[in-house]
């Protein structure tokens, strides 16, 4: 027997709460992502040479890193400037305990992750004594705290040598070139993305929702409110640690440079774009940013290359600060939301066409 | 001993600057509860205005400066008028991250004119401001920095006490909402407080680039320093802001002159955690009674 293939109903006719909880509200939405999931691991690895193969990973890193920052500031609702150096964090608790410790990558990345959650609770405790905009402030802190730290603590870090990391290997498999990196992290992306949809769903999701939206109901209702947003952090700042150390074994060699505030002003810029309190929305919005400073870097170049505006001497960073500083600024005015709403926006006009009101 | 005092001296001076920045921050605050993640940059941005005034377009001291204040004050009015005006009653965090999003933006435009390189203003400030004690020397530009903060300490502390524009703005701080249903003009309030802090801004950083020379990724990186200043000073207090700011200019200085000079950028930053820990609400804040 056939079941029945559940399609968009024309309303809102959810009556039990388990309709509200659903992932997937119709066998469409289920099958295409079944789809997209299969395409996205046999077809896309073999379009194209080693240049699309880096950006498609970059995209991947920062969709993990993004989708982590969007359960801290979409779903919680604190705001944290840090991201970027908690990044670096993961980073080189990978690049230690590969280099020092000779743990196998398997081991260094979820170690990465963990050990960026610790940090990341240490600076989360003031939120302990207040609410609303200190944990921002805390974070401002933090970046500087650790940016001077992976620089000064050379006995660790290597100060501005940097460390180089070994090759990763899972099972006895070189996990060497873009091609098998790309497997790697899509892989973690795919399995991150996983548990954020479940997480959200749970019990500590609703609490972190409903820490966002009114904090005072919150206590009220008898959530702990400091444990759950710690938690929030802590989680927030996994998925970074995660990322980085991603990012440090498929750099293979890292220094502290990249991990600036900047870097966190781009994730920020990542999840406003995207979508604040949307998972699907922080994977757009990483996609953005990858192509848009990717873009800004064929431009400049193709500027520089043809000599049209010889005057300027055209260099890529203050270009790049204004670009993300206009698309945060346009997107908060404009659309709030985001590129998911946008993107809902589009299907719903579909689903209603041609009696759209 | 004649270090000691030279360098308490110096502390005092560099802190009184930290806490002029900072009182323009603490006036955007206290109007409006934001917290302006672009104040450095409008403090480099007046600083540049002068310059430009200044060596470019060749005009008198005393013009090019009434001039960058009018300038600045137009710009805090723009700004306010074009980004923040469309976000009254939206939540606050969107207005943080929207500030985030300026400070990027001014900061490339400005890269973008002037580059990142160090400009020096000519030397214009009269020599007799110089002050002599003993060993002590004290150069004019912090004499001038002494000056324009107490007297904006002042004029604020009026402003806010007893004029009716000055407690609109600080009910309007309190309570958004009930200020607006109680007739409080919330959009003139906003202005005028953005208006008014880039006016002091811009006059920070002119005093600050006499001093150290002008360079945007340095001013816009004191805007930061500013956090430090007034989570200790308490972030709505202007007189706290002026003696958080003058804390941490000794505290820097100190750690500059006796242990090293790279730890000097990032103990202010240490101080900030641990305030926030033991003493949230800084030395002169308003203590909020709510444990959320």
């Amino acid at each position: 027997m056939i079941k029945k293939p559940r399609l968009h109903p024309c309303g809102n006719f959810k009556e039990r709460y388990e309709d509200e909880l659903q992932v997937f509200s119709t066998d469409f939405g289920k099958l295409w992502s079944i789809i997209g999931i299969f395409l996205l691991f046999t077809l896309v690895p073999y379009m194209g040479g080693s240049y699309f193969l880096y950006i498609m990973n970059m995209m991947g890193i920062a969709a993990i890193a993004a989708v982590g920052l969007n359960i801290l500031v979409g779903y919680t609702g604190q705001i944290s400037l840090g991201h970027g150096a908690f990044l670096g964090v993961g980073a080189y608790a990978a690049a230690i305990f590969a280099t020092r410790f000779g743990a196998p990558f398997w081991i260094a990345i979820p170690a990465a992750g963990l050990i960026t959650a610790f940090v990341g609770l240490i600076f989360g405790l003031p939120s302990l004594r207040l609410k609303g905009l200190y944990l921002t402030i805390s974070t401002l802190a933090g970046q500087f705290i650790i940016e001077y730290l992976l620089v000064h603590w050379e006995d660790m870090t290597r100060g501005t040598m940097g460390i180089t990391l070994p090759a990763a290997s899972i099972l006895g498999i070189n996990l060497a070139g873009d091609r098998s990196f790309f497997f790697v992290i899509y892989m973690s992306l795919a399995g991150l993305v996983w548990v954020a949809i479940n997480l959200i769903r749970t019990k500590y999701g609703r609490a972190f929702i409903a820490i966002r939206d009114n904090d005072r109901a919150a206590a009220g209702m008898g959530i702990p409110i400091f444990r759950y947003k710690l938690l929030s952090f802590a989680i927030s700042s996994c998925y970074a640690g995660l990322a980085g150390g991603l990012w440090a074994y498929y750099m293979i060699s890292i220094t502290s440079e990249p991990f600036n505030l900047l870097l966190s002003v781009e994730y920020i810029a990542m999840i406003i774009i995207g979508g604040l309190g949307s998972i699907a929305g922080s994977i757009y919005g990483a996609v953005f940013i990858t192509l848009l400073n990717e873009g800004l870097r064929w431009g400049t170049d193709f500027l520089m290359n043809t000599s049209l505006f010889p005057e300027f001497g055209l260099t890529i960073a203050p270009i790049r600060e204004f670009v993300f500083g206009l698309a945060i600024v346009l997107f908060i005015l404009f659309e709030p939301k985001g590129l998911a709403e946008v993107w809902r926006i589009i299907r719903s006009s579909f689903k209603l066409w041609p009696f759209s009101y | 001993m004649d270090f000691f005092l030279q360098l308490l001296v110096n502390g005092i001076c560099i802190g009184l600057l930290y806490g002029i920045s900072a009182m323009g921050f603490v006036m955007i605050f206290k109007a409006s509860s934001v917290i302006n993640f672009a104040h450095g940059e409008l403090l480099a941005i007046g600083a540049f205005f002068f310059l430009t005034l200044v060596t470019w377009a060749e005009l008198p001291v005393y013009a090019a400066f009434l001039l960058t204040l009018v300038g600045s004050f137009a710009l805090g009015f723009i700004v306010e008028r074009l980004f923040l005006r469309p976000l009254i009653g939206e939540p606050l965090i969107e207005v943080i991250m929207l500030t985030v999003g300026l400070a990027s933006m001014f900061k490339g435009i400005m890269l973008f004119i002037w580059g990142g390189n160090l400009h020096t203003f000519p030397d214009f400030l009269p020599e007799s401001l110089t002050f002599q004690w003993g060993a002590i020397n004290v150069p004019p530009v912090y004499v001038a920095a002494l000056i324009i903060g107490f007297l904006f300490l002042t004029l604020f502390g009026l402003f806010f006490k007893y004029s009716s524009q000055g407690i609109f703005m600080r009910s309007v701080a309190d309570n958004q909402s009930a200020a607006l249903s109680l007739g409080v003009h919330v959009k003139r309030v906003f202005a005028l407080s953005w208006g008014i802090a880039a006016l002091v801004a811009a006059m920070s950083g002119i005093v600050l680039g006499i001093m150290n020379g002008i360079n945007v990724h340095e001013l816009s990186s004191i805007g930061l320093k500013v956090f430090p200043v007034v989570i200790l000073g308490g972030l709505d207090s202007i007189g706290g802001a002026v003696i958080g700011g003058i804390l941490i200019g000794l505290l820097e200085t100190f750690t500059g002159g006796y242990l090293s000079t790279s730890l000097k950028d990032v103990l202010p930053y240490i101080v900030l955690v641990v305030i926030l820990l033991v003493k949230p609400y800084g030395l002169f804040g308003l203590v909020e009674i709510e444990r959320v």
